[in-house]
């Protein structure tokens, strides 16, 4: 049986200079901006927002909604899942597609007056160690509740999407090393893209309270 | 059974490196007395953290040992990056008072206040640079300068070193021809670190963003206890018998202390409530007096609104205030970062603030506060808190924990270590 190892990580973030004050400059930046960048407004998202979710799940939805004032666009693009794509560049092509649709039924380009422009950026994520580890689903449960925020992020968002991989490493190693193929399908089904990460680390920590058979708490 | 975790270490038994003239006072809690207030798991983070850049020498310089936000901050962060085994110091610029009106200027044109800068105040600047680049000890591995006043040491740099400059000002809309001079200064960095996205500038090399923090052990943010807010409150002559509505910040425009007492005066035609304007920054501050007299006018003969103008060093007095208070403003036109409201938040308190600077990215719309834009909105906004007690006390409580995890001194630690490892990493090849 392996060891799990839990894994925090540590995120600096670079502003790239590029600046949407409105719809369609968002749209035309995104086009060309870099897929890490891409991935800190999408996935990375979370990563910054361990304990308050934000009202909506990515930045380019949050931009629409809360600083251009524009509703619906953010109700379209906070719907989006990153979980229904297997590559940035087709969650991409999404967020274009949408904002495209969006723009063609509007006879003005929605833009912000009082809020604040979208600036894009990008992140340099490294891996920190936290040595913690785990050779049981008592020693995980336990683990799981003492590990940094960002130990959660890493595990269910990031090192999944670095290896395009659809399962959180939490799964792969329920099933794999210790056998629980029906609580790793039960992990497999929590959305880590649906909240803050402190409600999902609740709700895991939920799965693992019901298969230990202690109420949660 | 439990999981296996790692050892407790306690590091800095080594005391900090203290340069020449450097102050023995410097509060140095050390970074164990931050597992009390700091998330769960995060101390021993940043010692994981720091492994990847232990031993290596991180010099800060600044102009000025004590008073303003970047000493008050270097004092708490030097200190505990030794604890993480970094070779952490700091070093002030000197320079004549010729060279610090020249830098007032340079300053205030860079926050886009038209300033006439001579050629020679030009050269000043660069001289005094040029004099401290001689006498400072610039030989670590990573030199980070703070804010235009010592910019130009980098002029005289090294290939072997890293060097950062962190601009703490808004500079999003400077005067040009100051901020082209600056520029070609600011481009023999490696890279640049800026407070938010919007104070940013078009540069050649890699801009960063790193938010300032609070240190929650300062006299401005330690736990005060009941009686010790009563007594304090006592003194300062504002009764606690009814609902108390706060802003902190200089008199200054830019703070709109008017439009505050006319929210407060919309409010109080139903819902009893006191107003304290708490500041500092008239006694040598002309405008500052200005208006200040205007807000005593504004204020007129109201017993319900206190004006109180406070010391420079007023820690324990405002944290006293921000603990008292129901509800806290910060209702600015123009802001910095405006620390005041995470000072707030961190007190458990519901804030309300002006859409500017800062304040939009600490205030969690609905959620730990409102941001507004208008008088009309404040006072809306406040009118809401002061009669549903619950919802501004559980948007206090998400407050206090949103600041722990994004506005504390130790997520600054972290973002301090990470651009040691990734930009000093890079460039002088050092551990990684």
């Amino acid at each position: 049986m392996t060891r799990f190892e839990f894994v925090a990580c540590s995120e600096l973030i670079q502003i790239l200079g590029l600046r949407a004050d409105d719809e369609r400059e968002l749209a035309e930046i995104l086009e060309g901006v870099s897929l890490d960048s891409v991935q800190y407004h999408t996935h990375g998202h979370f990563l910054r927002h361990g304990f308050v979710g934000a009202p909506y799940p990515n930045d380019f939805a949050t931009w629409a909604a809360i600083q251009v004032r524009d509703r619906v666009l953010g109700e379209r693009l906070g719907v989006v899942s990153p979980l229904d794509f297997s590559s940035l560049e087709e969650l991409r092509e999404e967020i274009l597609t949408i904002i495209d649709d969006h723009l063609s039924h509007l006879n003005i380009v929605p833009r912000v007056i009082f809020g604040d422009p979208f600036d894009f950026m990008q992140s340099r994520i490294i891996e920190v160690p936290t040595g913690v580890t785990a050779d049981s689903l008592e020693t995980f449960r336990a683990g799981l509740a003492a590990i940094p925020p960002s130990a959660i992020y890493f595990h269910t968002i990031e090192a999944p999407r670095r290896l395009g991989r659809p399962e959180a490493d939490f799964a792969v190693w329920l099933r794999e090393s210790l056998g629980l193929d029906t609580l790793a399908a039960a992990v497999n089904r929590v959305d880590p893209y649906a909240g803050s990460l402190e409600r999902l680390r609740t709700e895991l920590l939920r799965l693992c309270d019901a298969q230990l058979g202690v109420p949660h708490g | 059974m439990t999981a296996v975790f790692p050892r407790t270490r306690v590091r800095g038994s080594e005391p900090p490196l203290l340069r020449q003239g450097e102050n023995p006072e410097m509060n140095h809690a050390s970074l164990e007395a931050y597992r009390e207030v700091a998330p769960p798991g995060t101390v021993e983070f940043l010692y994981r953290l720091s492994e990847k850049v232990q031993g290596r020498s991180f010099l800060h310089v600044n102009s000025t040992r004590q008073g303003g936000g970047v000493a008050e901050i270097l004092m708490r962060l030097v200190p505990l990056l030794n604890d993480l085994g970094v070779k952490a110091s700091w070093e002030v610029l000197e320079g004549n008072p010729e060279f610090f009106r020249v830098t007032k200027a340079f300053h205030n044109a860079l926050q886009g206040e038209e300033q006439v800068i001579t050629d020679d105040m030009y050269e000043t600047f660069l001289e005094c640079n040029r004099q401290n680049s001689e006498r400072l000890p610039l030989d670590a591995d990573f030199i980070m300068v703070h804010d235009p006043q010592p910019a130009a040491l980098v002029l005289t740099r090294n290939a072997v070193a890293s060097w950062v400059w962190r601009c703490h000002i808004d500079a999003s809309r400077p005067q040009r021809r100051v901020w082209n001079f600056l520029r070609r200064c600011v481009e023999r960095y490696d890279a640049a670190v800026f407070s938010l996205p919007k104070f940013a500038q078009r540069l050649s090399i890699p801009q960063y963003l790193i938010y300032p923090s609070i240190d929650p052990l300062s006299d401005k943010n330690r736990e005060l206890s009941e009686r010790e807010v009563a007594g304090i409150l006592s003194r300062l002559g504002v009764s606690q018998d009814k609902p108390i509505l706060l802003q902190v910040s200089r008199f200054d425009r830019f703070k709109d202390p008017v439009g505050v007492i006319n929210a407060y005066r919309m409010v109080k035609r139903r819902t009893e409530c006191r107003l304290v304007l708490a500041g500092g920054g008239a006694v040598d501050d002309p405008e500052g007096k200005v208006v200040l007299a205007e807000v005593r006018e504004a204020a007129g003969r109201d017993p319900d609104i206190h004006v109180l103008e406070l010391p420079p060093d007023a820690h324990v007095e405002i944290n006293a205030l921000q603990r008292a208070a129901t509800v806290v403003l910060q209702k600015s036109t123009r802001e910095g970062f405006g620390l005041t409201v995470a000072e707030a938040m961190w007190k458990g308190k519901p804030v309300i603030g002006g859409t500017a600077g800062g304040i939009t990215v600490q205030i969690v719309y609905d959620l730990t506060g409102y941001t507004v834009n208008s008088v009309e909105g404040a006072a809306y906004r406040i009118r809401y808190l002061l009669n549903n007690p619950e919802a501004a006390a559980r948007m206090g409580r998400i407050a206090r924990e949103h600041v722990r995890r994004n506005f504390l001194v130790t997520r600054h630690l972290a973002d301090y270590l990470m651009l040691l490892h990734v930009v000093g990493g890079t460039v002088s090849g050092g551990s990684s």
